[in-house]
């Protein structure tokens, strides 16, 4: 198994992975609390985006609704530990399947009736806006006046209840990218993975090359579904509330695929360095015009604005392609196409 | 021998214009079986409606002793027919091995072994050495080699190649005779293609038939055909040979 997920990879980029796994894993012996919750977030970005980037960037369907699965992941969880007292890793595997259960509703009305392209994406809107409106009216867990976690002040971490401080947060979503990184890895270099590819670059050319587009394309959404729940559950435990009015509401769908965009769609690193530098800029920035005494609560928007408009125009593909050159980790011989 | 594909009375209408008109006729296992005819004379949508891009209004198709009109293009694939398009359609960001890796993943499901199959396709198409260009960087003669390489990577027993040659400089159409000479030879594959380029179908065709206006006008060995006089008169009379 092992042997075979390393197959093919460069000698070097496993020496680099190591390298920053291991500066990731030793941060918290420097950083502050402050630096830990803004890594915290980059890698929740990370981890969304690339969920998000198997439908997308390996399918080539494109979902301006994932918050959907983030919420649902959410409100599962944390009900499940409010109502019952279940903790969230019981509360997860339950979390994951009603979200590949909604995965597989949107995916089998809009691949089953053929609606694709912004049609698809108009149709994933639809469903998280329909789950906005219809939590807000949930009594069960709470409606709009918002679900809360117990909160207490935490001297030590209990990793079984997810209820602890900043630094074990930090590892737990440390561990997730990991393993979201290697489960798309996986993927994207198994049968499944070249399926994917092929519908996405060409349906017509991979439906004449035997490739049952539907079944493959409703594996992608379930999966992207399943992979983005347990984020949730995390959002939830770490921020300790939800309400519909934030947890589906669409720029939550918007963040999420920013990092991948800037990263590049469709690579394994994309979602990963988009989300370090979009984040990363953005909370540095935040906190500069915090030092000179600037309130300006829109500025990272409009940050997040520049930032899609440089990458659209000047590396159309994300930041990520021209580094794997660089690095010598991309397969192709050829420059990209522009 | 026995008709490893049955067309039998097959039409199809596009509101109101009859793109093919009742056509008949059987490919023999091991044949190379050329369809020709002017523009717009149904060669096309007849291989769609072969390949399952369409379904037929009328008429029967059988492949390997079982009907297969109406079935999906992805079916009419895993029953063992391999297709290729006439404007050439890659799977641009992808290396050519993956694309040819892609098709070969249908009968050969793990990656390694699906992988070696695409090396021996790439091999035998004169395209090993480019396997790790971006399909979208080919050429055009490279582009058409690929499309090959792709649907013979699927391993099918009836090859549908949709003007393979058109676009191709002499030297160019002359090696793809080469290798489709060659493929039908080693593999027995057979082999039904759309030309348009004479040259080509006289040299490599075993049985030719000739569609005018969606009806069939003509059928018979290439030397025969080329006599005959409503094929002189519909279409080679107005189209050099």
């Amino acid at each position: 198994m092992m042997a075979r997920l390393l197959h093919g990879v460069p000698r070097h980029a496993l020496y680099l992975l190591a390298a920053v796994l291991a500066g990731l894993i030793v941060t918290p012996l420097f950083a502050d609390d402050y630096l830990l919750t803004v890594l915290i977030v980059i890698l929740y970005f990370a981890y969304t985006g690339q969920a998000w980037n198997v439908l997308m960037g390996f399918a080539g369907q494109l979902s301006l609704g994932h918050a959907l699965y983030v919420g649902f992941g959410a409100y599962a969880t944390a009900a499940l530990y409010v109502h019952f007292g279940i903790g969230p890793w019981v509360g997860m595997p339950v979390a994951i399947l009603i979200s590949m259960a909604c995965g597989a509703i949107i995916g089998f009305l809009a691949f089953r009736f053929g609606v694709a392209g912004v049609y698809f994406a108009i149709l994933t809107i639809a469903f998280s806006e329909f789950a906005r409106i219809g939590f807000d009216h949930f009594e069960w867990v709470s409606g709009s006046s918002g679900l809360f976690l117990p909160v207490a002040n935490y001297v030590s971490n209990d990793l079984l209840n997810l209820r602890g401080q900043p630094v074990m947060f930090y590892y737990v979503i440390l561990a997730m990218t990991v393993v979201g990184f290697v489960l798309c890895h996986a993927l994207l270099r198994s049968r499944v993975g070249y399926f994917w590819q092929a519908i996405r670059e060409d349906e017509v050319a991979a439906r004449s090359l035997g490739i049952d587009t539907f079944r493959y394309k409703m594996i992608a959404i379930v999966i992207s579904a399943g992979m983005t729940a347990p984020a949730g559950m995390f959002y939830a435990f770490y921020y300790n509330n939800l309400f519909p009015e934030q947890t589906f509401f669409i720029l939550r769908s918007i963040e999420i695929i920013l990092g991948p965009i800037i990263g590049g769609v469709g690579t394994l690193f994309g979602p990963i360095i988009g989300a370090f530098l979009i984040t990363g800029l953005a909370e540095s920035l935040q906190e500069l015009l915090t030092f000179y005494g600037l309130d300006t609560p829109g500025a990272k928007r409009v940050f997040y604005g520049i930032c899609l408009l440089l990458v659209v125009m000047i590396l159309p593909n994300g930041i990520w392609p021209p580094i794997a050159r660089l690095l010598r980790l991309d397969k192709s011989r050829d420059r990209p196409e522009r | 021998m026995a008709a490893l594909l049955e067309v039998m009375n097959v039409s199809k209408n596009f509101s109101g214009l009859r793109a093919v008109a009742s056509v008949t006729f059987a490919v023999p296992e091991g044949e190379i079986f050329a369809v020709i005819g002017p523009n717009g004379a149904g060669k096309t949508t007849l291989f769609n409606l072969i390949a399952g891009m369409f379904a037929p209004d009328e008429g029967r198709i059988a492949f390997n002793g079982a009907r297969i009109d109406g079935l999906s293009p992805d079916v009419v694939c895993r029953r063992g027919i391999g297709r290729t398009f006439q404007l050439v359609r890659p799977f641009p960001a992808l290396t050519v091995e993956d694309n040819v890796m892609v098709g070969a993943l249908l009968r050969r499901p793990d990656v390694p072994s699906a992988l070696r199959r695409a090396h021996e396709v790439l091999s035998r198409l004169d395209l090993f050495d480019k396997r790790l260009h971006l399909a979208g960087t080919l050429t055009l003669p490279d582009r058409k080699r690929l499309e090959v390489a792709r649907a013979l990577a699927t391993e099918p027993k009836l090859l549908l190649l949709d003007e393979v040659m058109a676009g191709l400089r002499p030297t160019e159409t002359d090696r793809m005779v080469e290798i489709i000479k060659r493929i039908n030879k080693e593999s027995g594959l057979t082999i039904l293609l759309i030309e348009h380029v004479m040259r080509a179908v006289m040299s490599v065709a075993t049985r030719v038939l000739v569609l005018h206006h969606g009806a069939a006008i003509a059928e018979g060995p290439p030397e025969a055909v080329v006599r005959d006089p409503a094929v002189v008169q519909s279409y080679l009379g107005v189209e050099a040979v």
